[in-house]
């Protein structure tokens, strides 16, 4: 009987032949990656009392969630966390202007490869699964035990496997994939379990789309997720891999949990919105009737990279964003913004009166760049839509591609691209 | 005392709904206060005000499915603690949320039953070792799933950093 990637990765992690769900394994984590909260964790870590972590290299810390500070609090933490790295010879340590937001860079830096376990004190760490690697997110005080002990308990997970045929539909993109199958499956639809992407869709996905669905397989509670290891993935890590990579796959006669399978064209034709104030709350776009926003999110570790900030180029491209809405645009690393500059989409996007936000999670978490009051609506390519997420309590997020992201803040409400597209622009503003 | 610890009374000072998030247990814009006792001035901040004012030490919470879900934010589990809620139960917990309440030493009690059986008043009894609930003075039995022995090791240890510290002294 063969094993899914997750038992794969567990059983070699550690040190059995194979595993199988359910039981409780100790497995050796290859990567801890923390951002500000790097700050809880070095407070529990000194209150063990061990001196030293128990391997540095391994340890990888970037600021994301307030940068730059946007308080004396804030940039206390962040001065509490420079030294702990400096006394600890933590080496890979991305600072304001450095790096982005944490699994963005992660992944552009090569530090994640397919078979690693990494643990980070961030919920979307299951990005990296589209790496091919056994990750997920845990809390600061365990994180502070991986500091102390290099390894941690878990319980082997079943594994969830989409299969996703069909061709995308134009201005349908992974996001809409994935929030179509979060609302099916529910907040808690994948809980516990490994979850493994595959079929011919998911194959022809660029990297960049792959991150959004492992990442957001945690909105229905997936421990980890996997898209393939195959030739596109290993054309990005090479370049950027200081060591050998090795493919990985699931046995052909691993044992899953539940097969489920998606065809584009007939389960996901229009573009899916998860509605306030729950990211499985998932309706499509012609169900929602008026829906007038005040502001439009373009950003963060779901959607704020170059393919997302070129498709909301190309729609804004020579319109003006609604007088009566603010586009907030956030590249999701340094990387990012400058072949975003490059390329010409930023300028494009500033022209049509986007303001553009530094790299990091910004309102995504709800504490500064771009707070909502009030009665007020954002319609946000990020991750989470949960009661006051964004500011008040009373106000609404709903989650969208970023292609509707754009094209709602063109129209000042809830919009499908092609509404936008077939008025020719009112005015071409030249540079 | 280890023994004692596996068996709570308490309590219920509310039942609360399915995906209680933890934006709503503690929103993100206080992460940054990162003293684990003063988080439990914004539990339940926006979204129920007037349960955190209510609390008592040794509260339970009963919660419908998936409590706990979203972040991976400890902050969520130590407000809870801090504010003094002794116990959380709930069918089902999300996955990071559940271990940051065992190891902050805050039981979190696997029951499928406990939201139809138990309401809001109640006074309870959990054998954490055994896996039930029971009304008191004499009410009915609820079943729950009897805590793995590593989370009561962890518990009676007072939470992951004693039990560590307790392992690493030289």
């Amino acid at each position: 009987m063969g094993m899914t990637l997750a038992e794969k990765i567990l059983a070699r992690a550690s040190g059995r032949e194979r595993v199988s769900p359910d039981e409780i394994v100790v497995a050796r984590v290859d990567l801890a990656m923390s951002h500000e909260n790097a700050d809880l964790v070095r407070k529990s870590f000194a209150e063990i009392g061990v001196p030293k972590v128990w391997d540095a290299g391994k340890i990888v810390i970037i600021f994301d969630h307030r940068v730059p500070a946007e308080s004396e609090k804030t940039a206390t933490t962040h001065k509490a966390v420079r030294e702990f790295v400096r006394a600890q010879a933590i080496a890979n340590f991305y600072d304001v202007g450095r790096g982005g937001i944490c699994h963005q860079v992660l992944a552009e830096h090569g530090h994640v490869l397919p078979g690693m376990v990494v643990v980070g004190t961030d919920s979307h760490t299951t990005t990296h699964g589209a790496f091919g690697a056994f990750a997920t997110g845990i809390g600061a005080t365990e994180m502070a035990g991986v500091w102390t002990e290099g390894s941690l308990w878990f319980k082997v997970p079943s594994t969830l496997r989409i299969l996703v045929d069909g061709e995308f539909r134009p201005w349908i993109s992974a996001k809409d994939l994935i929030l179509h199958i979060i609302g099916k499956l529910g907040a808690d639809g994948a809980d516990y379990r490994a979850v493994e992407f595959d079929g011919p869709a998911i194959r022809n996905l660029s990297v960049a789309s792959r991150m959004v669905l492992t990442n957001l397989s945690m909105e229905m509670g997936a421990k980890v997720a996997f898209t393939p290891v195959d030739e596109r993935l290993l054309e990005y890590l090479r370049p950027r891999a200081a060591r050998p990579i090795e493919a990985i796959a699931p046995d052909p006669d691993a044992v899953y949990e539940r097969v489920l399978h998606i065809d584009l064209e007939r389960d996901v034709p229009e573009p899916q919105i998860a509605c306030p104030h729950g990211v499985d709350n998932v309706h499509p776009l012609s169900a929602l009737g008026d829906v007038p926003v005040e502001q439009a999110v373009l950003g963060s570790c779901t959607n704020g990279r170059l393919e997302d900030l070129e498709i909301a180029a190309r729609i804004v491209r020579g319109r003006q964003v609604h007088p009566r809405t603010r586009l907030i645009v956030i590249p999701a690393s340094q990387q990012i913004y400058i072949e975003a500059l490059r390329l010409g989409y930023l300028e494009t996007l500033i022209l049509a009166g986007a303001m553009v936000n530094p790299p990091g999670c910004g309102p995504c978490v709800g504490v500064h760049q771009g707070i909502i009051a009030a009665g007020e609506s954002c319609v946000s390519s990020t991750n989470r839509n949960f009661l006051g997420r964004m500011g008040s309590k009373d106000s609404k997020v709903y989650l969208a591609s970023p292609a509707v992201v754009a094209a709602s803040a063109i129209a000042g409400r809830l919009a499908h691209p092609e509404m936008i597209l077939k008025e020719a622009p009112a005015c071409l503003v030249t540079a | 005392m280890p023994g004692d610890s596996l068996i709570l009374r308490g309590r219920i000072a509310a039942k609360l709904g399915a995906n209680i998030d933890t934006d709503i247990i503690y929103p993100g814009r206080y992460l940054n206060v990162t003293d684990r006792e003063k988080t439990a001035e914004h539990l339940f901040e926006l979204a129920y005000p007037e349960l955190r004012a209510a609390l008592r030490p040794g509260d339970i919470i009963v919660a419908a499915k998936n409590f706990g879900c979203g972040s991976s934010r400890e902050q969520a589990a130590a407000a809870l603690k801090y504010a003094g809620v002794g116990a959380v139960i709930a069918p089902t917990f999300a996955r990071i949320f559940y271990r940051n309440s065992i190891n902050l030493g805050l039981p979190a009690i696997v029951s499928a039953e406990a939201p139809a059986v138990l309401e809001a008043g109640d006074e309870i009894e959990i054998d954490l070792a055994r896996g039930s609930i029971r009304k008191l003075p004499a009410g009915p039995v609820c079943p729950a799933a009897a805590l793995d022995p590593r989370a009561i090791e962890l518990l009676n240890a007072g939470g992951l950093i004693p039990y560590l510290k307790q392992k690493h002294a030289a």
